[in-house]
């Protein structure tokens, strides 16, 4: 299934950028349309942009509203909470109700999960849906953005967005010094230790800055999530500390330092513990060049502070 | 005296398994030296941590909190005389599980260092309530009644526990893991915090366990034989609740050790709570600090919920003891 929809959107990105690369001027016109797209075995043809979009997924609301679609978006749900102009309402994403969602008269409504036939129901009362699903890689993200860009009439948006986030991304990376020695980290999922290994989206981003991961020789059920136990995290002693857990679970640096046994971590008494956004660290939109540019100022700080 | 050697037994053989392998000789090393034995060395580093200030209080909290959870389910099969009867049985899990809840979703920072005193008010909050609702009853019939209280009551309050927490979905996840129960993250302070609530609530259940045999007759016998029946069963159901409501307030819901257990050693050792209570306090301690030597060891250094591995353990184990028994009767 997530091979399946990497694979589509793989080919997608590589239809859209032949696409843009064809007309490289081209502004958003109604020329652009009819636009098809193909989005897990549905296919659906849009003739228009439409006009009256509600995103029921955080990450889609941040991709709407950077690639100047925002205009469009009538409603969004209730974990929508950035940028701060979505019209936020209080539809769920998780427990959505399918006549509020029908009472804003959508004509297009983009979703990240999709609970008890949402999908279905929707498309049944003959309102287009895109599922966009939680992105396993950059190129993921690049795909959904450039898809909800050929959907809205922004292509050229959507493909500056992307452009900028690469360049952002790839300077941030180029600004890492080289060095000889393996830097350690643990990125905290909540105050119960669950964490992150490399096979996933944010483990990913890690890697490509060159950090090494304690949760990859952690996960038995290769779940990509596992919850690391606190003799693990004392025993590996990570040179670095990422905490993903400052909204959800309130933690903060002095938490961590009051934990039993984290007192003694390298980390904690050299002061390398590093608080990231829980929303941007969770999602997988234009803002995830801030977490990379973050990850990168803090393999700096280390490296400065810490001779 | 064989009882509280194989706890001990169980214990120190415990502390020497864990996701990280330390040595016996550190082990037992390390807690000698913090424990003041003479002419020990001072032990330092990354072991001494573990043992110390991670595995011990983990281990010790398991024994506490399952010791809690098997007489409180003892106690409360016997006074209702109700063999499905469990610690959760009067609302103390709904009742915690919404004080945590609320804690949780009302997610300033300071609140997070609330949620055991939030689960802990709860849970004595919602027994009250259905003690208040249940003894109002048909007169005679009070812990029938207080039964169907409890049911009433455990469902209001997870049927509101679901509306907030849907409401908050953004902190459903945190939700889910306290009411799985975790002994992940314990240390000293959360064993300091619930020794003394479950100290005495264990001490009343263990000094009233005579009087659990009479309630076995019925409560109208036992007022004939002189038993202040209303006044007995609020002494242990407040004793029993307040230990729980502290063991569940830091670990969570930990589900099946008040069922399992006593009835386990009902089937070895018969039905009288003089003998049943003081083993179910060592045996509840060790099946619970068993069962999360596998939550801690079976997937290291990957953690499994603790509450899995009781249901996962503890339903098969009790069937096999439930099968042998009944074949050893018709030999």
């Amino acid at each position: 299934m997530i091979k399946k929809s990497l694979a589509v959107a793989t080919a997608l990105l590589g239809l859209l950028s032949l696409t843009t690369a064809a007309t490289p001027t081209q502004a958003a016109t109604a020329s652009s349309f009819p636009v098809v797209v193909s989005n897990y075995g549905a296919s659906m043809t849009f003739s228009k942009a439409p006009t009256r979009i509600i995103s029921l997924s955080p990450t889609a609301t941040e991709i709407l509203f950077a690639i100047n679609a925002g205009s469009k978006v009538v409603a969004v749900d209730n974990q929508s909470n950035y940028p701060a102009s979505a019209p936020k309402t209080a539809l769920s994403g998780y427990t959505p109700n399918i006549e509020s969602i029908l009472s804003y008269n959508p004509d297009l409504v983009v979703v990240s999960y999709d609970p008890g036939d949402l999908v279905a129901s929707l498309r049944n009362a003959g309102v287009k849906v895109v599922l966009q699903d939680a992105a396993n890689s950059l190129n993921d993200s690049y795909a959904q953005i450039a898809q909800l860009g050929a959907i809205t009439g922004r292509r050229t948006s959507a493909s500056a967005v992307v452009g900028n986030m690469k360049k952002r991304i790839s300077s941030a990376l180029a600004s890492i010094p080289n060095r000889s020695s393996n830097l350690t980290f643990y990125h905290e999922l909540d105050d119960t230790y669950y964490s992150v290994t490399s096979s996933t989206f944010i483990g990913q981003l890690y890697s490509m800055a060159g950090l090494t991961n304690i949760a990859d020789k952690a996960d038995g059920a290769e779940w990509g999530y596992p919850q690391l136990s606190s003799e693990y995290i004392v025993a590996k002693n990570p040179s670095l500390i990422f905490l993903a857990d400052t909204g959800c679970c309130g933690q903060s640096k002095a938490t961590v330092k009051s934990r039993p046994g984290f007192g003694q971590l390298a980390a904690v008494k050299r002061n390398h513990i590093y608080v990231l956004n829980d929303d941007v660290a969770s999602r997988w939109g234009p803002r995830t060049a801030s977490l990379i540019e973050a990850i990168a100022w803090a393999i700096k700080n280390f490296l400065r502070t810490n001779h | 005296m064989v009882c509280s050697g194989a706890a001990i037994v169980t214990i120190v053989l415990a502390v020497c398994v864990g996701a990280i392998s330390v040595p016996a000789t550190d082990v037992l090393h390390s807690i000698a030296w913090h424990l003041k034995v003479p002419y020990m060395s001072k032990t330092v580093g990354t072991n001494d941590i573990i043992i110390w200030q991670l595995r011990l209080p983990r281990v010790i909290l398991a024994f506490v909190v399952g010791s809690m959870l098997a007489s409180a389910g003892a106690t409360y099969q016997g006074t209702f005389r109700n063999p499905l009867a469990d610690p959760y049985l009067l609302g103390v899990s709904a009742g915690a599980g919404l004080g945590a809840t609320f804690a949780i979703v009302s997610g300033a920072h300071v609140s997070h260092a609330l949620i055991p005193v939030a689960s802990f008010v709860g849970a004595m909050g919602a027994v009250a309530l259905t003690y208040t609702l249940g003894r109002s009853g048909i007169s005679g019939r009070v812990s029938g009644s207080l039964v169907l209280a409890g049911v009433a009551v455990a469902n209001l309050l997870t049927a509101i526990q679901t509306l907030v927490q849907q409401q908050h979905n953004d902190k459903i996840r945190e939700v889910y893991s306290w009411v799985l129960g975790t002994l992940n993250t314990s240390g000293w302070n959360d064993v300091r915090m619930v020794v003394p609530y479950i100290a005495l609530s264990t001490f009343m259940l263990y000094r009233y366990r005579r009087v659990l045999d009479v309630f076995s007759v019925g409560d109208e016998e036992a007022t004939t034989l002189g038993l202040p029946v209303e006044r007995v069963r609020a002494i242990v159901i407040i004793a029993a609740t307040l230990g729980t409501a502290a063991a569940v307030s830091v670990t969570g819901l930990i589900g099946f050790v008040g069922i399992i257990v006593p009835h386990a050693l009902r089937l070895l050792v018969g039905n009288s709570y003089r003998v049943l209570i003081p083993l179910s306090i060592v045996g509840g301690g060790i099946f619970l600090v068993c069962a999360d030597l596998i939550a801690r060891t079976a997937l290291a250094p990957t953690e499994i919920p603790i509450g899995i591995v009781t249901a996962l353990i503890g339903a098969p184990f009790f069937l096999y003891i439930l099968g042998s028994r009944r074949t050893g009767a018709e030999k």
